[in-house]
């Protein structure tokens, strides 16, 4: 039986590290309740909330908390014509929040997510330590047996070639969950008792050449360095799907890292997840995503993109146009995501203007 | 799903570089005493192996090892390398293999852990190298494949390869050890994982299990540095043999795990001399890991 950390004041940082450098984003369309158990973690950053849903509902923020919110009449105001590429009635919508943040790093949590406790039983502060991922380099050419090598206690093993120990930059770092593990509707369904109680004391970079499934309920990523393929895709109210936003955003990420020599590091930290969302609701969403996949992922394990490709923008657009070329003829909902993935980029670099003397994000494989 | 492994398709293959085994096989007796055990002595070591009784085991030495390769070739198989000895003339389906200086682990419990049952566990339920789960083994109890995850790869592939991990004395090369000399390895992470397919990984002898049958030729001490000596900070062979393992597996779509079990392997040595000795092989590495990275084996293969 694995529980949520209640005594959290404890496992507080006394110096916050990047308190004006990070935003939260967190998605809701009910209440911020779980704000409060997070509060000696989170109370000296800014928040970005996105709210979803009907928009004149009042979302209730927690007292002392630095925040801005957004609900569907403000993405509406904001991005005009292309508020269409933000998905309604679906989590999705949080990238709007990664959008119009002004930050280097973001951090992104589920309204169903506590924080967890270690074997030992102190609380996880789970942005303390996605700081830390993201702070350290990623070693994407060659697996360390050890997991991460720049952890305390740990190292490079025997064999590890010196010139690859330096590392990369990482720009994404996937945290985990204890309790109720991220399951798609079919396994939820023959396994609707099955709790993670695992907790595996690990970081490790996931290797170049090598996709995975990205969950949003507990992400952290460099925003300089990937935000603008962060797109969470065209989801929830009036699509054909849902449950895939943050799977898609993963793929394509992950794509975009291998090509600019970037590092996504996978593991700690782990919060505690608290709701099941009901298998029934997640079936008929995810369903044609899971005839969708056998075709999307050897699209993506397959991508190239060219050498000329240099910033994160450049490879998304062309990744849209890849997508349009070769995944239209599963279904035309992807001609439909391609142009959203444009708008989305033509709106991050409105939002975004770039700065005098920008550099492109990273060398080309 | 996984498929049960019979004791008599197993041989535990043990290099001896020490003579005097008896609290080695004693401490390992619980685990190794439903199977037969090859023990291969360093034809280098000149003192009788001192061995306990009771177990099905069978002995090779120098005399050995030059009636079966030819003395100009046995060579190859001393030191550390002696154990590819044992791998040639098992007639085993499974190897389970551990270093000579390495005792049962104890998890964060306090159990002992049983090394052979996990490699054993490894080798029969299946790898996943074509997409990472994040949740790790998906066929460890209480885990499953992720929402993501497709459902036409969650067959999995044949697990060719089980590579253990160490606590205590981790498997660092001689200058990492000699700049952290009292570092320890304390951490026991509770996973098993697929390397995925198409990224190298430095494959430690100390603790490894694989299925002859499927991998064993690729498992040869070619490499040896010319200065290669009795301890594991002066060898490179395994980590060689490693790398021809992994490009096998992914060019015939064989998977090949790693993570637990954890050995608990005793202080030995002194990194600080050996680094004189390791430095070839770390040099070497250099030009070796491009080649491996580059290299395509032909679909007749």
């Amino acid at each position: 039986m694995v529980e949520p950390a209640t005594a959290t004041q404890a496992a507080a940082p006394v110096m916050p590290q990047l308190k004006d450098e990070l935003d939260i984003v967190i998605p809701t369309i009910r209440n911020l309740d779980f704000l409060e158990m997070w509060r000696p973690f989170f109370q000296p950053y800014h928040l970005i909330i996105v709210q979803d849903g009907d928009p004149s509902k009042t979302i209730k923020v927690p007292p002392g908390f630095d925040y801005e919110l957004y609900n569907r009449n403000d993405i509406n105001k904001i991005l005009g014509p292309k508020a269409s590429c933000i998905s309604f009635k679906d989590s999705a919508c949080r990238c709007f929040g990664y959008m119009v943040s002004k930050k280097k790093y973001i951090f992104t949590i589920d309204d169903d997510c506590f924080v967890a406790k270690d074997p030992s039983g102190k609380a996880v502060n789970a942005l303390e330590q996605h700081i830390k991922n993201l702070l350290c380099p990623s070693t994407p050419f060659f697996f360390n047996t050890l997991y991460d090598p720049f952890r305390e206690g740990a190292d490079f093993v025997r064999g590890y070639p010196f010139s690859l120990r330096e590392g990369v930059p990482t720009a994404v770092s996937h945290g985990l969950w204890l309790n109720i593990p991220d399951y798609d509707a079919p396994t939820q369904l023959v396994k609707p008792l099955e709790r993670n109680t695992r907790f595996v004391d690990a970081v490790l970079t996931i290797p170049k050449g090598t996709l995975f499934p990205m969950c949003g309920m507990n992400l952290a990523f460099d925003r300089e360095l990937i935000g603008p393929a962060m797109y969470f895709g065209l989801m929830g109210d009036g699509q054909p799907i849902g449950r895939y936003d943050d799977m898609w955003a993963g793929w394509c990420i992950k794509v975009i890292c291998d090509h600019l020599g970037l590092g996504v590091k996978t593991g700690l930290p782990y919060i505690y997840h608290s709701k099941a969302s009901n298998p029934f609701v997640n079936l008929r969403k995810e369903y044609k995503g899971i005839f969708w996949q056998e075709e999307i992922i050897p699209f993506f394990q397959q991508a190239v993109l060219p050498k000329d490709c240099t910033t994160v923008q450049k490879c998304y657009v062309e990744l849209a146009k890849q997508v349009k070329e070769k995944l239209s003829k599963v279904d035309p909902y992807f001609d439909k995501l391609a142009d959203a993935m444009v708008t989305w980029i033509k709106a991050w670099d409105e939002l975004n203007p770039p700065t005098a003397g920008s550099v492109p994000n990273g060398k080309a494989a | 799903m996984s498929l049960a492994i019979k004791d008599d398709e197993v041989d535990i293959v043990i290099g001896a570089l020490r003579s005097d085994l008896t609290t080695f096989m004693n401490e390992w007796r619980p685990m190794f005493s439903r199977f037969h055990v090859i023990i291969v002595k360093d034809p280098d070591l000149k003192e009788e192996l001192k061995i306990p009784e009771g177990f099905n085991l069978d002995v090779y030495g120098k005399p050995d090892i030059d009636q079966v390769v030819g003395s100009s070739t046995s060579i190859l198989f001393s030191g550390y390398s002696c154990r590819y000895f044992g791998y040639l003339v098992s007639r085993k389906k499974y190897i389970i293999s551990v270093d000579d200086d390495c005792l049962p682990a104890r998890d964060p419990k306090g159990f002992l852990v049983d090394a052979v049952a996990q490699h054993i566990s490894n080798l029969t339920n299946p790898a996943t190298p074509f997409f990472f789960n994040t949740l790790y083994d998906p066929y460890a109890e209480g885990a499953d494949f992720v929402r993501g995850y497709p459902f036409s790869l969650r067959g999995g592939v044949k697990c060719a390869l089980s590579c253990g991990l160490w606590l205590n004395l981790a498997d660092h090369d001689a200058p990492t050890q000699a700049l952290k000399a009292r570092q320890r390895n304390s951490r026991y992470v509770d996973a098993v994982m697929t390397v995925p397919a198409r990224s190298l990984i430095p494959i430690s002898g100390i603790n490894i299990a694989f299925e002859r049958e499927a991998v064993g030729p690729a498992l040869v001490p070619a490499l040896r540095l010319a200065g290669e000596g009795k301890c594991r900070w002066e060898t490179m062979e395994d980590i060689w043999s490693g790398l021809c393992v992994k490009i096998v597996c992914d060019h015939l779509g064989l998977g090949v795990k790693t993570g637990l079990p954890y050995i608990w392997r005793t202080d030995r040595g002194d990194p600080i001399a050996s680094l004189k000795k390791e430095w070839e092989g770390v040099k070497l590495m250099e030009e070796v890991i491009p080649f491996f990275q580059s290299v395509r084996l032909p679909r007749e293969a």
